[in-house]
């Protein structure tokens, strides 16, 4: 889009609109919010990236490929399954642990990791189709 | 529990609290591992030449696991586990039963034959499109579809399956490829919508969706419960899946446009999920209501038999050919469930296995032959023959294989099929029985008249002797082996097979397993 007004201000817009992506993500685990509305989030930012700069800067921007993003989602979301083996409770089930980083105790859990893998795998799977959307939409 | 100071609570009411044996994780470790691949292959974009040994490698794992649980299952009967630890009702179980077992060893072993093959029919623009991670994930929804124990969770790995199969109907986008997925995809689509309202009329007659938890009610609400209506959504839904008569027009329309190995990998597994949830649903869930409509699946399976077999003797197609067969095969299977009792059920089973090992030799046998002839056309197709002599040894002991010959994995199940069908006075399913496997004989021999004896056609030169890939010639091989003992030696399998069959018509280990001490 050829607007200057728009051009300057996407790049704000963007890491802000990923920013909060992120914290509805983290927040997700007892209040609303959570991977796949953070990740819808994070899609529609860059979504608004692509609409402004091109479709591609914002490949470039997010390095990998989409469908690796959503990929090592998926994978996450498994491995945070299979993480129970080692304490010998079923398939999926939730563990936590309690490290103290600089004096601060910081809950995660095996749910923290499964809801990661949404978030990646919603911004991998929704952008993809987003940036191809607009690639053929634009020219 | 997000606060490590939280106070103590009794969590016995809610919580699987005993640890879990090692063994169990055999019963999500098929779902987990082919997910934990599938999303593997997909991170890996660049390194394109890497996928087909990761996931044949994956693949013999997963077969390995297979037959573990299945051994697992022999020796301890059916196994439960809850995702989350909850308790079942409210936890989604996978319970696996001999059955289930049965049914995930054989797709996986089709699987892996598939996963060979492809190994010379995928070249680098189908790897680039992502052959081997819709694969993987196909078989994840596979695997679950057979393991889990819960109705809801069924029609989610549905989804899965169905999703990686659209991806691979497409693979290579072409025009032809196109028009067969959107016919697939939409009656595909309206099935599962079906099974979805159907899910969730069960669940509002039953309030659960644990299928142990429904079998035991079901005999509480057979007087106010509408389960005659849930039950003939159910056979609609499924025998959608299943491509059985009247809804089967799909599966010719669609299974010869894809490449030959994504065809053979279809007609084995995905026609056989549609037919495993039927028989776990009307068997296991619904058994008096499955008795007054046994008529009408009767029916339904005898009309599935013949309209299989004529098409497939009309078809000048291989793989079309080959399509209607596999819709025959289903209406076999129909006739064991409408049958019912341990010959019939058994029956069933040991065809629907049957039917996914042969099915799936047989399209690779068509690729193999339009390898060699050049196409999938009888018009042009001849000489094989002269060409490779042993594969149209092969493809003669499939071809008898498929018709229900001895010494071959067919000749059993049929045995059992029309005994079965005698025992019970049905005397006209056993007839279509008999004459759909004789005019399947005049089908498969019909082509192997003309596409391997008749002398190559005028102007194409002498038919001259071919070599056959080994990657093509393995699995092909392999199938044929395992039909072939099947057939030699069908004791220990038809134990197996007997022993399956009689857990789904009285479950109560099944429901033990879900809910410990508390069965009827």
């Amino acid at each position: 889009m050829r607007s200057v007004i728009f051009r300057a201000v996407a790049p704000f817009l963007t890491s802000l609109m990923v920013l909060f992506s992120i914290f509805v993500l983290l927040r997700g685990h007892n209040e609303p919010g959570g991977g796949f509305i953070g990740g819808l989030i994070a899609v529609s930012a860059l979504a608004i990236y692509g609409i402004a700069c091109g479709v591609e800067t914002v490949r470039r921007a997010i390095y990998f490929h989409p469908m690796a993003i959503a990929g090592a989602g998926l994978f996450a979301a498994t491995i945070a399954g299979l993480i129970s083996i080692a304490a010998r409770v079923p398939f999926m089930t939730g563990l936590w642990i309690y490290p103290s980083l600089l004096g601060v105790e910081v809950p995660l859990s095996t749910v923290t990791l499964f809801d990661c893998g949404v978030y990646l795998v919603v911004v991998g799977a929704i952008s993809s189709i987003a940036l191809s959307l607009e690639e053929r939409g634009g020219e | 529990m997000a606060v490590s100071t939280s106070p103590p609570a009794d969590l016995s009411a809610a919580l699987v609290l005993e640890p879990v044996a090692a063994a169990d994780w055999l019963v999500i470790l098929p779902v987990a591992w082919c997910l934990a691949i599938g999303a593997l292959l997909v991170m890996l974009r660049r390194p394109i030449g890497l996928h087909p040994f990761i996931s044949v490698a994956g693949l013999a794992g997963l077969v390995v696991i297979d037959a573990l649980l299945l051994q697992h299952v022999i020796v301890s009967g059916p196994v439960t586990m809850v995702m989350g630890r909850w308790l079942p009702p409210f936890g989604i179980a996978f319970t696996v039963d001999l059955t289930g077992a049965l049914f995930a060893l054989a797709a996986s072993v089709v699987a892996l034959a598939g996963g060979v093959y492809s190994l010379s029919d995928i070249n680098d623009s189908g790897r680039r499109y992502g052959f081997y991670p819709f694969l993987m994930l196909l078989m994840a929804g596979v695997s679950g579809a057979f393991l889990t124990g819960d109705i809801f969770n069924l029609y989610v790995w549905f989804e899965v399956l169905l999703i990686s199969s659209f991806g691979l109907i497409v693979l290579g986008s072409e025009r032809e490829q196109i028009d067969g997925a959107v016919k697939y995809g939409f009656l595909n689509l309206v099935a599962t919508t079906l099974f979805l309202v159907t899910t969730g009329y069960l669940y509002a007659s039953f309030g659960t969706l644990n299928m142990a938890d429904i079998a035991r009610k079901a005999e509480g609400l057979r007087g106010t419960a509408p389960l005659m209506t849930l039950t003939a959504l159910f056979l609609l839904a499924f025998g959608m899946k299943a491509a059985a008569f009247p809804v089967n027009f799909w599966l010719p329309a669609s299974y010869h446009t894809p490449r030959v190995v994504v065809s053979a990998l279809f007609a084995g597994l995905l026609t056989k999920v549609g037919i495993y949830a039927l028989i776990r649903v009307t068997v296991m869930l619904l058994p008096v209501e499955r008795e007054e409509l046994s008529f009408v699946i009767a029916l339904v399976g005898a009309l599935t038999m013949l309209v299989g077999v004529f098409g497939a003797l009309a078809q000048s197609d291989f793989r079309r050919m080959l399509g209607y067969l596999v819709i025959s095969g289903i209406g076999s299977i129909l006739a064991g469930i409408a049958v019912g009792g341990p010959g019939g059920i058994g029956g069933a089973i040991f065809y629907a296995l049957h039917s996914m090992l042969v099915m799936t030799a047989l399209y690779f046998a068509s690729g193999v032959a339009a390898k060699l002839g050049g196409s999938f056309s009888l018009s042009s197709l001849s000489g094989l023959y002269r060409r490779h002599a042993g594969f149209a040894a092969i493809s003669l002991m499939l071809a008898f294989a498929v018709s229900g010959l001895p010494p071959f994995s067919g000749f059993w199940p049929k045995v059992m099929l029309v005994k079965a069908a005698l025992d019970i006075g049905a005397w006209w399913l056993a007839a279509a029985l008999l004459v759909t496997g004789f005019l399947t004989t005049i089908a498969t021999g019909r082509f192997f008249l003309l596409a391997y004896w008749r002398d190559t056609a005028e102007g194409q030169g002498v038919a001259t002797k071919a070599q056959i890939p080994a990657a093509i010639l393995l699995p092909l091989v392999a199938l044929t082996v395992m039909t072939l003992a099947i057939g030699l030696y069908p004791e220990p399998l038809l134990a197996t097979i007997q022993n399956a069959a009689a857990g789904l018509s009285e479950p109560s280990s099944y429901l033990n397993s879900v809910f410990p001490g508390a069965a009827r």
